[in-house]
């Protein structure tokens, strides 16, 4: 197949992605300026989320045989090249007084950006690896990124390692898995899958190679019981690198992992079905259940979106029972929410922490309200959409995965759901409670770093995205609808 | 438009107390008056207002999230008025209470109590579930930071049980809610969530026993009922007092408002199956209830211990569906809201000035404190039912209408009028007859009621012995909305095929 300039037009953003690393790059080799690197990242994150932005409306097209460039991925790319742009921006304070070289944590986020779009845009194997290698790999760095600096805020060298390790044996499951499929049907696409149940081999076959390809899934996505990984590799990592991975990393996996089961139509076989099922209960439970005893804000913001991600998996799982987009939109949805809650939460701890010192524990909270009221109601308005309440966002996502639930009447998952929702409500509302105490103690919030007023202004657009469409989604859930009929 | 502003009057006026904080630490409770004051004003409007024709006084529609149906429908009638005047009147009053006893961060206190108000006028008057579902989670979060910041010793644990169990248990509705949803959209191919369509949604017996479960339980956890009523002695004894007189005042009559608006009507016919089951965890709760109350020595869990018991009087007349039952239903609520405001004003007044809720620590308090004690003597005396004021005539009528439907189950609620008297005079020996003792606490500043306090006591006097001697000016106003209702869930019956 002759690939011509227009078909590589819709990796338009993609191709902006990868100039930004790369002019990155010629920077830091040129003359190491930090500020500049920042301002050149921000501002190819920036450009290729508006040209995404641009491009909604009339792509739709199959690139090579493993991108898939339609409205829901390039949703996906504006979501994540936005977080990126997000995340460039409340990284900048933060590592302003690292006495190390700072300039490439920029070239690492831009690169794991390019992995998050390919990730969020394929529907083959190989691009699915390729994505996720390189985000992984970018990841690894940006985990570790502070460990030579004198005054390393926490553990970073053990998180990345342990990130390392396991997520390499993950991706050998995962290929293991791949392999078999390949093995049977010559084709590495995901609709290959459909093809599978090869006469003389049975469904068990096929059951191998999905477990292991969804095994390695959902060790990137913390679902229980392949979740043991999260909280120390949250708590270790420098913030940035932590509220990166809890975001895009898990957003895109996500979107891997939603194409792979509609497209291969993997919960067709009733095993499967089981095992999701399982993998859903166990998730919610244990998320939620693990939360109550950390007083880590990072751990418990770890364990809380294992949580998330078994509410995400019950609307994936309803999305086989019920007709209609009404699955992928509750998906699409709550992946949006919650993006946009995760980059709130720990965008809030960020811009009060630096390199020399982090502010992770909940004690360190107390009285926030009184001292810095917009910050602290910045955290609230997160903490409560995290648990579901009214008013916000996270609100009209839970909403979204009930009806799911509803129409496709998982009741012992929707029990669980509200069980775990409810024990959720305890660990969220402990913070919030911690915050509105008096405050005791007068140690000054931040040291080392500098004050960022992009980092508040980034916070308040978040905060205003959450009310905003907590009480008036229609916008965002149209866009949703209208994105979701490509799956 | 009119309930609109009525809500949105509150949103801004909280917002604009805050805000006065800054000016003077003082501005905020007048501003919040104020805010109270004009909503009282413009319902007022609404009281007066004739119906043309339909039982709706006014009403207002709007498309919010087309893609389901959901639209933003706000709608009054006689019933969402009583109820509506009864939130303001009692705002009024809980700010009065509020006016010397908060003194930190007053501007916030201001703003969560007028955002309660606003959730609370908001569900009474939604008539999408959706719109519903989110004044009810509303109304919860100012609440929790009223609880969890002014509180007492215990607020931690009181304002986290509170919110804990109303956010569950709607979360149960919330099901149920989508449940309902879903029906009509199989039964008519679209998706709404307006009452007046879901009011159609025929389903099996079975699934309609199951969504109905999940409405009674949200709503029998907010009225309190046995068995889901533990949360309620915790947060109203930790509460600062304006947040008791709005928690037991007005927050708990939203439980029975749900009930009569929403749990019976859509499901008529698994409501009157369920029944029985709903009139015995009412007598329970009076019965049960009444005993535990008697048996505490904290003033306020004890008044609150008969805030369930007197809510079992509405939960048997509202499960008995006729129209005295309801109409006693209704009176009880009014009656209970102006009573138990007060019994709380009363014991936080005390708290405020002893600085202990302990009974056991008091004694004799009429030497020293004459208006006070007549004034406590008053509001015990409604509680337990005397005739002549609002709260007999509400029981009167619960049990008069419960008779029709159960004649034991009446009889043992009727009991619960005695122990009513019990616990009722039991708090005003222990407390105010006898030995005046102050050997446990500092009795420096036992000063007797203001004229300030004399006219909040004096307004819920009256209020109270208006109720009692002419019933029929607020019954007037309900009759129409529970007569409809009445005629409503027959028709739905008979529809259904069922019996009432």
């Amino acid at each position: 197949m002759i690939t011509s300039f227009d078909d590589l037009l819709p990796l338009l953003p993609l191709l902006i992605v990868t100039a930004t690393s790369v002019a990155a790059m010629l920077m830091i080799g040129i003359r190491r300026s930090y500020i500049a690197t920042g301002t050149i990242t921000i501002t190819g994150l920036l450009a290729a989320t508006l040209v995404a932005v641009s491009m909604m409306d009339w792509t739709n097209q199959q690139v090579t045989p493993l991108l898939i460039i339609d409205q829901y991925s390039l949703l996906f790319t504006v979501v994540v090249c936005a977080a990126a742009m997000i995340l460039a921006v409340l990284s900048f304070p933060y590592f302003f007084e690292l006495d190390d070289q700072k300039e490439e944590y920029f070239l690492l986020l831009s690169v794991a950006t390019i992995g998050a779009i390919v990730m969020v845009s394929s529907n083959h194997f190989v691009s699915t690896v390729l994505g996720l290698e390189t985000l992984s790999m970018s990841l690894y760095g940006m985990i570790a990124y502070p460990l030579h600096s004198a005054k390393a805020a926490k553990f970073p060298l053990e998180a990345s390692v342990k990130y390392l390790i396991l997520s390499a044996a993950a991706s050998g499951f995962m290929l293991f898995g791949m392999a078999l499929i390949y093995a049977q049907t010559g084709t590495l696409s995901f609709a290959s899958v459909t093809e599978l149940p090869v006469a003389g081999l049975g469904d068990g076959y096929t059951i191998v190679a999905l477990l292991m390809v969804v095994s390695g899934m959902a060790f990137k996505l913390s679902l229980a019981p392949f979740h043991m990984w999260t909280p120390d590799v949250y708590e270790g990592a420098p913030l940035p690198a932590t509220a990166y991975l809890a975001t895009i990393g898990k957003a895109a996996m996500f979107v891997v992992l939603l194409r792979f089961v509609r497209i291969s139509d993997a919960l067709s076989l009733d095993s499967m079905l089981t095992i999701f099922t399982l993998l859903a209960a166990a998730s919610m439970l244990a998320g939620n259940l693990l939360a109550l005893l950390q007083d880590n804000l990072k751990r418990i913001l770890a364990y809380s979106s294992i949580a998330h991600m078994g509410y995400l998996l019950l609307a994936l799982i309803a999305g086989h029972y019920v007709t209609g987009t009404i699955a992928v939109e509750s998906i699409t949805f709550y992946l949006i929410a919650y993006v946009i809650m995760s980059l709130g939460a720990f965008g809030v701890a960020s811009v009060i922490s630096s390199s020399e010192k982090e502010f992770d524990s909940i004690k360190e909270y107390r009285g926030l309200f009184w001292r810095n009221p917009l910050l602290a109601t910045t955290f609230i308005a997160m903490l409560l959409s995290l648990a579901g309440i009214p008013l916000t966002i996270g609100f009209i996502g839970k909403f979204y995965i009930f009806l799911s639930g509803v129409e496709a009447g998982l009741w012992m998952l929707l029990a669980v759901l509200v069980l775990g929702s409810g024990i959720g409500l305890y660990y969220y509302l402990r913070i919030v409670y911690r915050m509105l105490m008096p405050e005791k103690h007068t140690l000054p919030y931040r040291i080392g770093g500098v004050e960022g007023v992009s980092s508040y202004a980034v916070l308040a657009i978040l905060l205003f995205l959450l009310l905003m469409f907590g009480v008036y989604p229609a916008p965002i859930m149209s866009i949703v609808a209208t994105a979701s009929a490509f799956i | 438009m009119i309930l609109l502003i009525l809500i949105s009057i509150l949103f801004f006026g909280g917002v604009l107390a805050w805000l006065s904080e800054g000016l003077d630490s003082r501005f905020p409770r007048v501003v919040a008056l104020a805010a109270v004051v004009i909503d009282l004003l413009v319902m007022m409007a609404l009281v007066g207002a004739d119906a043309e024709g339909s039982a709706w006084i006014v009403q207002l529609n709007a498309q919010w999230i087309p893609r389901f149906g959901i639209s933003f429908h706000l709608a009054a009638d006689g019933l969402s008025v009583l109820m509506m005047v009864l939130t303001a009147f009692l705002g009024a009053i809980a700010i009065g209470a509020a006016w010397d006893e908060i003194t930190e961060r007053t501007g916030f206190f201001y703003f969560n109590l007028l955002w309660t108000l606003a959730g609370v006028i908001g569900v009474f008057t939604a008539l999408d579930l959706f719109l519903f579902f989110f004044f009810w989670e509303v109304m919860l979060i100012p609440m929790y930071f009223i609880i969890a910041i002014w509180g007492h010793e215990n607020k931690n644990y009181a304002a986290m049980k509170f919110f804990i169990f109303t956010q569950v248990t709607g979360m149960l509705m919330l099901i149920s809610i989508l449940a309902l949803a879903y029906f009509h959209y199989i039964q008519f191919g679209w998706f709404s969530f307006d009452y007046f369509d879901l009011l159609k949604v025929s389903t099996s017996s079975a699934i309609e026993m199951w969504i109905m479960l999940g409405f009674f339980v949200a709503f029998s956890t907010k009225l309190p009922s046995f068995p889901f009523h533990s949360w309620l002695p915790d947060a109203h004894s930790q509460a600062p007092t304006a947040g008791s007189v709005i928690l037991a005042g007005v927050l708990l009559k939203t439980g029975a408002y749900g009930l009569i608006r929403f749990a019976v009507p859509l499901f008529p016919q698994a409501s009157m199956e369920f029944a029985p089951v709903a009139m015995t965890l009412a007598v329970i709760s009076i019965l049960y209830c009444a005993k535990v109350a008697f048996a505490q020595t904290d003033i306020k869990r004890l008044i609150a211990y008969t805030s369930v018991s007197h809510m079992g009087f509405v939960m048997l007349g509202i499960y008995a569906w006729n129209e005295q039952a309801l109409q006693g239903a209704v009176m009880t609520m009014l009656a209970h809201g102006l009573s138990a405001a007060a019994l709380f004003m009363l014991a936080g007044g005390l708290q405020h000035r002893i600085h202990t809720r302990d009974m056991d620590h008091m004694g004799g308090f009429w030497a020293k404190v004459p208006r006070l004690s007549f004034v406590a003597l008053f509001f015990s005396i409604a509680a337990l039912g005397m005739p002549g004021l609002g709260n007999f005539v509400g029981e009167f009528l619960a049990l008069l209408g419960a008779f029709k439907a159960s004649i034991g189950l009446t009889v043992a609620a009727a009991f619960g009028l005695i122990f009513a008297s019990v616990y009722s005079l039991w708090v005003i020996q222990k407390v105010f007859h006898g030995a005046y003792r102050n050997t446990d606490f500092d009795d420096a500043h036992l000063h007797d009621l203001s004229r300030r306090e004399m006219f909040y006591f004096g307004a819920m006097m009256i209020g109270l012995i208006w109720m009692g001697m002419y019933p029929q000016s607020f019954l007037d106003l309900s009759s129409t909305t529970l007569n409809n209702l009445l005629s409503e869930t027959g028709q739905l019956l008979f529809v259904q095929g069922g019996e009432l």
